[in-house]
């Protein structure tokens, strides 16, 4: 009895994840599955499903209007730089709070992340000035920066829980053991939380690669990444949902199987300490 | 060499005050023990001594220098914690080295004296494995031969024993005072068991809230506790400590009269009771009697096994010649 009520339970989970899973995915595969359609055929109504002739035409003619791999090469460039520069701000910010906490320690933490709360178009006027005046505007540097700034309390927050799971007397006994302060994060703080440090990485990775407000205002051309080739299909001319699609998949497909590689351990990475 | 000394050191945290100013010497090569209850600032005392917590005031002298404001690593001293503190990522071999890797010495002379520390240790066949895979035991060897290593002027102990189990506790209770006779260098241990510390000490220092109860050696502590605190503390089972009218003969506050130093009897003696629990350890035998001029029950020991039983009526002689008196304030009458 109870035996087949535990069986009901994990068919009805099973069914139950399977369905919000293909929910959350459908949007994408339909993004796919329109990039291989012409134009017609993406928007008949009522629409196709698998039903219609298959072409790569889209693919060549995103290819033959835009140069996809300069965007990609900003892409991995801004991403990679702010996810870097991020980290290494972001550890030894951690670790001051997770080691060396003063009163204020969870104020800050606070304070850090009330700044993901402000609406950033708040902010856009100002720091588009404040580009102008730089000189960084529509710049890889600019962007690696404002990109770093946005994820950083993200970056410290989650590098603070997985920090604040590491015995604090391991920390002392290599201070004992005459470690600097710098051997003592190198060689012992974060060889213990790589798991923790990857998974920050990947987070972040996952979430530069996607930021659409500031990759799109603060850009034109030299320094635009995939967000603004998705945007320069959305154009003035009419909508073309096909190639559209096509620049859309080109522009998720890294990301994408990026994820799809790390799954495993992007999910031990954010339940960390909460399933333990 | 590893004299250290405590010139008025106290620590507060948040303006309350853990650590009175307090004046302590520990002699070169000597075994210390801080014993107390938990609370009484033990730990923190040997964490302002490693320099892992700065002190309030007063001053440090490691060795014949200033201490005070150097950091843990200047000070030349090892630290061996509770929890063992190992490096979960390195291997036990990585893991003794660290210190001297830190050191920067050269790979040979590590090498050479890993060797010799995990030989010692009885950890050579374990090197290469990582401290998860080690039983308590061996994990708490580890710790000591990451201490031992670099030779230091002092080793700290945390309460290093809490972690493992009874009989594995006598056994490394034995390998550390063994490990101090050879090396004979200055070793300070901070532990809340007063078998610890009676077992292992040359000199015990008693702690109750921040302040130094009494230093001695074992025996003083024993046969001469200052006052109530240190007598009640020292000894197991505790001192009886009883007080009302039968203490006032002695001129008293307070008497206190280990188990061991008082008679039991079923026919004559100074104070009738009724047996209450029995406790048989087979060497011993451990009665709990309700006296009718106690309002505590007396422990009493008595040497292998008596005749004696649950409810039967006894009487109590102590032992004069052990008898301890206290004034009103709990401190001892000479």
């Amino acid at each position: 009895m109870a035996r087949s009520n535990s069986m009901q339970l994990k068919m009805l989970t099973t069914v139950a994840a399977w369905s919000i899973g293909l929910m959350i995915f459908f949007p994408i595969l339909w993004t796919i599955l329109t990039s291989f359609k012409t134009e017609a055929q993406a928007i008949a109504s009522p629409p196709i499903f698998l039903n219609f002739d298959w072409t790569l035409e889209n693919y060549q003619v995103v290819q033959e209007r835009s140069n996809y791999m300069r965007f990609l090469w900003n892409s991995v460039f801004i991403t990679g730089g702010s996810t870097l520069l991020g980290v290494l701000i972001g550890v030894p910010a951690a670790w001051s709070m997770a080691f060396v906490p003063s009163k204020r320690t969870k104020d800050i933490l606070l304070w850090m992340l009330s700044t993901k709360m402000l609406p950033a178009v708040g902010v856009l006027y100002p720091l588009y000035l404040i580009f102008i005046e730089l000189g960084v505007l529509d710049t890889r540097l600019g962007l690696i920066v404002v990109l770093m700034l946005i994820n950083l309390p993200i970056i410290v927050w989650m590098l603070y829980t997985y920090f604040k799971e590491i015995p604090g007397e391991i920390l002392e006994a290599a201070r004992m053991d005459g470690a600097t302060l710098k051997a003592e994060i190198f060689y012992v703080l974060m060889p213990m939380a790589i798991p923790g440090i990857a998974s920050t990485i990947l987070l972040n990775v996952i979430l530069a690669w996607n930021e659409a407000f500031w990759t799109l205002n603060l850009t034109a051309a030299k320094a635009a990444p995939l967000t603004a080739f998705i945007a320069s299909y959305s154009s003035p001319e009419g909508l073309f949902y096909a190639k559209l699609s096509a620049a859309s998949t080109m522009a998720i497909a890294p990301i994408l199987i990026l994820g799809w590689f790390s799954q495993k351990q992007l999910v031990r990475g954010l339940t960390f300490g909460a399933v333990k | 060499m590893g004299r250290i000394v405590l010139d008025k050191v106290n620590k507060s945290f948040d303006g309350v005050e853990v650590i009175p100013p307090l004046d302590l010497t520990i002699e070169d090569g000597e075994f210390t023990v801080f014993v107390g209850p938990s609370g009484c600032g033990k730990s923190t005392l040997l964490r302002l001594i490693a320099g892992l917590e700065d002190v309030t005031g007063g001053q440090i002298h490691i060795d014949g220098k200033d201490a005070t404001q150097l950091a843990p690593a200047k000070r030349k001293l090892a630290m061996v914690f509770q929890s063992y503190a190992l490096y979960p990522h390195m291997t036990v071999r990585n893991n003794i080295s660290f210190p001297l890797r830190m050191a920067k010495l050269d790979r040979d002379e590590i090498n050479n004296k890993v060797m010799a520390a995990a030989d010692v240790l009885n950890l050579t066949d374990y090197l290469e494995r990582r401290p998860g895979l080690l039983s308590g035991g061996q994990r708490q060897r580890v710790a000591i031969g990451r201490a031992i290593v670099r030779e230091p002027e002092a080793f700290l102990f945390d309460e290093p024993l809490s972690n493992l189990d009874a009989a594995l506790r006598v056994e490394m209770r034995l390998e550390i005072g063994e490990l101090h006779k050879r090396l004979a260098t200055t070793m300070v241990y901070v532990t809340h068991d007063q078998v610890e510390a009676m077992t292992m000490a040359d000199r015990i220092v008693v702690l109750k809230a921040g302040n130094i109860e009494q230093v001695g050696t074992p025996l003083e502590l024993y046969s001469k506790p200052k006052n109530t605190f240190v007598a009640g503390f020292i000894g197991s089972p505790s001192m009886n400590l009883l007080e009302g009218p039968e203490a006032a003969k002695f001129g008293a506050k307070t008497i206190g009269i280990r188990p061991e130093h008082l008679s039991i009897s079923d026919k004559e003696g100074v104070w009738s009771g009724i047996i209450g629990v029995s406790e048989h350890l087979g060497s011993d035998t451990f009665f709990h009697v309700k006296c009718e001029l106690f309002p505590e029950p007396i422990t009493v020991r008595a040497s292998g096994e008596v005749n004696l039983h649950y409810g039967e009526k006894v009487f109590l002689t102590p032992n004069q010649k052990h008898l301890h008196q206290f004034a009103e304030d709990g401190r001892r009458i000479p």
